[in-house]
Formats: C-alpha cells, structure tokens, sequence
C-alpha cells in the first residue's frame, strides 16, 4: 500500500518581513526542504494561503511561486480555506500521493499580513467570515471569538483570567523556538490586564497577526525512502477534514466545534490510535477559547472543562496532553494560511526529536490540526515516527 | 462600490424576512437553500418578528474598514423568539450595559457607508425593548410637535 512521508522542512522565521515579498518568503522555505529532501523537481506544488488577494493584490500563486521557485511547467494549484488552508493543502497533497498518480510534492503555506494595517487588515481576516450577514454588521474574527468566549464563559462560571493558562503555556514553549515571534515570558496575573480588541478578547488572548512561510517535502512510497539528512522519514498515518457552518448564528451547538470533533475522529481512526497515544497536540490556538473548543470536541477534554487542563498545567511539555508545544499560534505568530504547514513542520521537528529545550520526551505520534475562521473548514492530521 | 450585493438583501436587512420549512416548519434566518433540520428543498417566506433576547455579546475595540468612526462598539448575537440567531449590532444602549439574556427588539439604522462615494447600507440592529409607556409618550410628544 502507497504511504506518504515527510522527506523535508523548511520555514522562515515568524514575524514582520517587511524587506520580503510573497513570494520570496515562499522560497525562504522551500530551499532548506528541497536540500533536505535531495529533490530538485517536483510532481506538483500545493500552496497553502489565504490572503494574498486581499493583501497583496496577488492570486493564481500556484503558477506564481512555482516559476519562482524554479519549478517552470509543474501542476500547481493554490487551496483557500481561511486560517486551515495550510492543512486543506496537505491534505489535497496527501490524496495525490496516495492515488499514485504523483511520487512527489511540494506543500508550501505562505502568508503576507503586514502589507495591509489597521482596518484594512482587519476588514481582510474578516473574509473569512460570512460576508453578507456577519462581516456586514461590523464583525471580525476577534469579535466571533468573542461571542464564543463570552458565551464559554457564562456558562461555564468563569472569569477572563481563568483562560491565561494557554498564553502562558504558549509562551513558555516558544522561548525554546528560533523562529517564534515572541519568546517573551507571559505572567498569568498580567493576562486580564491587557487592552482590549474584542470584548473580552485581549491582546494576551489573541494570536498576533504575522507573515510567515513554512514548507514540507512529500513522497509517497510503500516503505520508508530512503534520505540522505539523516532523518528518518515522518509518515502521515491520518488525513481528515470536515466544514461546518461559516457563520457562528448557523451552528447546532454553539460551544460545539464540530469539524474538530468529524475530523479528529477520522483521522485518529484511520491512523488507529487512541487518546492516550497521542504524545503532542498542535491545535489552533488563534483565540484561548478556540484552543478551549478544540480540547473539548475533539475529545482531550469533557465539554465546559478544557480550560481547566489549562489551568491545572496540563498542556506543558511534561503535561499529560502537551499542546502548541514550539508557542502555538499565539506566540509562534499567527500567518493565517501558512499555520498548518506550520504545525506539520513542528510537529516533524518533535518526531525527529529536535525539538531542542521545547522536546516532548519520546514523541513517536503527534495530532496537528487548523481551524479556518470560526471552525467552518478544520485539517487534522495524524503523524508517526 | 457595491450596489447590487446590499440592494438584493433589502427584504433581509429591513424586514428579516426569512423562511418557514414548508416540511418540518423549522424558521430559518439568513434563508438558504436546504432546511437546516429536515434537508427538504422547500420553503416559503416568513417575517420575523424581530423580538428576541442577546445569547451573546462581544465590544468591538479593533474594527475592521469602515467601522472606525463607530468603535467601540458592540456585537450581540440574538436569539429571535422564533429560535434562529441573527448577528447584529446592539444600539441605543451603552456598551457596558449589555448582558445575557437582555430582551430586544430590531429597528432600522446605519450599517455602513461603502466607501467615500458607495451607497449608505441601512439595516437591522437591535436595541432593548422600550417600554411600553415609554413608547406612548414618545407619540404624544410628537403629536405635540
């Protein structure tokens, strides 16, 4: 049977790139994963993006960073899925692979984000929301995560700093990652004071907007290939994803994520593991209550009570379910389209055991998943040693 | 500038105007294609009546382009007395004083302008329920006028 590996990684840095261009953060990392993976050419490119048109005036960037890339006459294509539109793409790289009609991939999720500033920005992230019926009434993707949190809230008893467990969580494991945006300690008693930007979203709630390029070297085969970096192939044992209503009005539950519930259920069980087997957890942390959320319907946590592996110091590193173990999108940084390569790339990093002061101990199978928007499109992944 | 895309949901934005399952009468806002509850095709319209009460609220400080002018501002998802949720504006209200389970009701107002030179987009926000003798005196007075 036809598997798919990781063969190759690469990534920019996260942050403000203010001298680098779209497509020149694309090729900051695609070049370590070519060399990596000993790969010149491959069968197709798949980019991971949500923004550029918006942002950068620039769509059709399949063709766009292939020629740039030097890759000239490959099959490329570009996957729009909001925030989860890293993982929509390694998920469609994944189909490729395993339907035998390519051998190799290139998965490459790229975001500029400080083209634009202030309200346009804003207004840009917003897309990804139902236009007609949320955007138009002035909300934005805060401001959703602020009916979900508000609403988390009231009916779970709670106050703004009960939820500071994550940031601080996030923060402690990004101290050990170059290519973090902030590696800043975050105090828990600080966290309710921040200004606010959604009610009662706050600074230290949100994941900070970022540009960001992270790339991955797929290659399906029946056995392990072979490489030359002295690292052993990662394989992709789970591919899942799942869409629900774009619009949070439209949800059957409101406290419910249910993409994460279909997805992490699909992919787990075609990776046939269990809970208690998953070593790592990269979940999409844009928001504390989406990394709340996420607990909960995907089944780490029952519903109400997510927040409390937060506050009892459970996602650590030596936590029983270690989450946004390299600081997460929260202090990683947060480009939008680019966070499921993002993920996979740490996620390979802890399976290698390179994880350096951030390593789970022994990681062998690690769960990675992205959220696009409120929850409307959701990209789980399983990955083995 | 985008006049067709606000103009073809001036039956939603000014009178909510939804649908009714014709199969399982499931009331349904925004309208769509399929029942949300039953997946029958079919459906006729129906006027909400714009009463409800907040599920949910959240102020926003950032706002997106065109909200500026309007920041802080808040947000309520509202729970209709006939069971969908609508995301929309509070008003006439201050921020700090929203809560949970607050009864409203939908008026008319401002959403936004499209730009220097686009169309102003009028359409549903929500404010609290004002009371009845409230109401009575406001027409005596404008009687008055």
């Amino acid at each position: 049977m036809t598997n798919v590996y990781i063969t190759g990684i690469g990534q920019t840095p996260v942050g403000e790139h203010w001298r680098t261009s779209l497509r020149e953060l694309a090729w900051q990392a695609i070049e370590p994963a070519l060399v990596e993976a000993n790969l010149h050419y491959p069968d197709a490119l798949y980019v991971g993006n949500m923004l550029s048109g918006a942002i950068s005036g620039q769509e059709h960037t399949g063709a766009l960073i292939a020629d740039y890339c030097g890759f000239r006459g490959v099959e490329a294509t570009t996957i729009k899925a909001g925030q989860a539109s890293g993982g929509v793409a390694l998920r469609q790289a994944y189909l490729a692979l395993k339907s035998g009609e390519i051998k190799t991939a290139v998965v490459v999720g790229v975001e500029k984000m400080t083209d634009r500033a202030g309200g346009e920005l804003v207004s840009a992230v917003a897309s990804g929301l139902d236009a007609d019926y949320e955007a138009a009434q002035g909300l934005t993707l805060a401001s959703a995560a602020g009916l979900l949190l508000q609403r988390y809230m009231f009916e779970n008893g709670l106050e703004l700093r009960d939820m500071a467990g994550f940031s601080v969580n996030a923060h402690a494991n990004a101290r050990n990652n170059p290519n973090a945006m902030f590696r800043n300690q975050l105090k828990a008693e600080k966290f309710p004071a921040a200004a606010m930007v959604a009610s009662p979203v706050n600074m230290f709630d949100t994941a900070p907007d970022a540009d960001g390029a992270a790339a991955l070297v797929l290659v399906a085969a029946d056995t392990p290939p072979e490489t030359e970096n002295g690292f052993k192939p990662i394989q992709i044992t789970g591919s899942a994803v799942s869409t629900d209503s774009v619009a949070l009005h439209d949800r059957k539950e409101f406290l419910t994520f249910e993409a994460v519930r279909r997805s992490t259920e699909k992919a787990m069980e075609q990776a046939n593991v269990k809970h208690a087997d998953i070593d790592l957890f990269e979940l999409h942390d844009s928001f504390t209550v989406f990394a709340a959320l996420a607990l909960e319907s995907a089944g780490f946590a029952e519903m109400g009570k997510g927040w409390q592996l937060a506050a009892n110091g459970d996602l650590g590193i030596d936590g029983a379910v270690p989450i946004c173990t390299l600081g997460g999108a929260k202090a990683r940084g947060n480009p939008c389209g680019a966070t499921g390569i993002y993920q996979a790339l740490e996620a390979v990093q802890q399976l290698r055991h390179t994880a350096g002061g951030s390593q789970v101990e022994g990681a062998a199978t690690a769960l990675i998943q992205c959220v696009g928007g409120t929850g409307a499109s959701v990209a789980t992944h399983v990955l083995q040693a | 500038m985008q006049v067709s895309r606000h103009w073809r949901l001036q039956q939603q934005r000014y009178a909510l105007v939804g649908q009714v399952c014709a199969d399982c009468e499931e009331k349904i806002f925004p309208p769509r294609g399929v029942c949300p509850n039953c997946a029958k095709e079919t459906s006729t319209a129906f006027e909400f009546s714009g009463r409800g009460k907040v599920y949910s609220f959240s102020t926003v400080y950032t706002a997106p382009a065109g909200f500026e002018g309007s920041a802080p501002y808040t947000i309520g998802l509202v729970q209709l007395e006939e069971g969908p949720l609508v995301t929309a504006q509070l008003t006439d209200i201050d921020n700090d004083h929203v809560e949970i389970g607050l009864d409203v009701e939908m008026v008319t107002r401002k959403l936004l302008q499209d730009g220097d030179r686009g169309v102003l987009v009028y359409g549903y926000k929500f404010r609290p329920v004002v009371p009845v003798w409230e109401t009575e005196l406001e027409d005596e007075l404008y009687a008055l006028a």
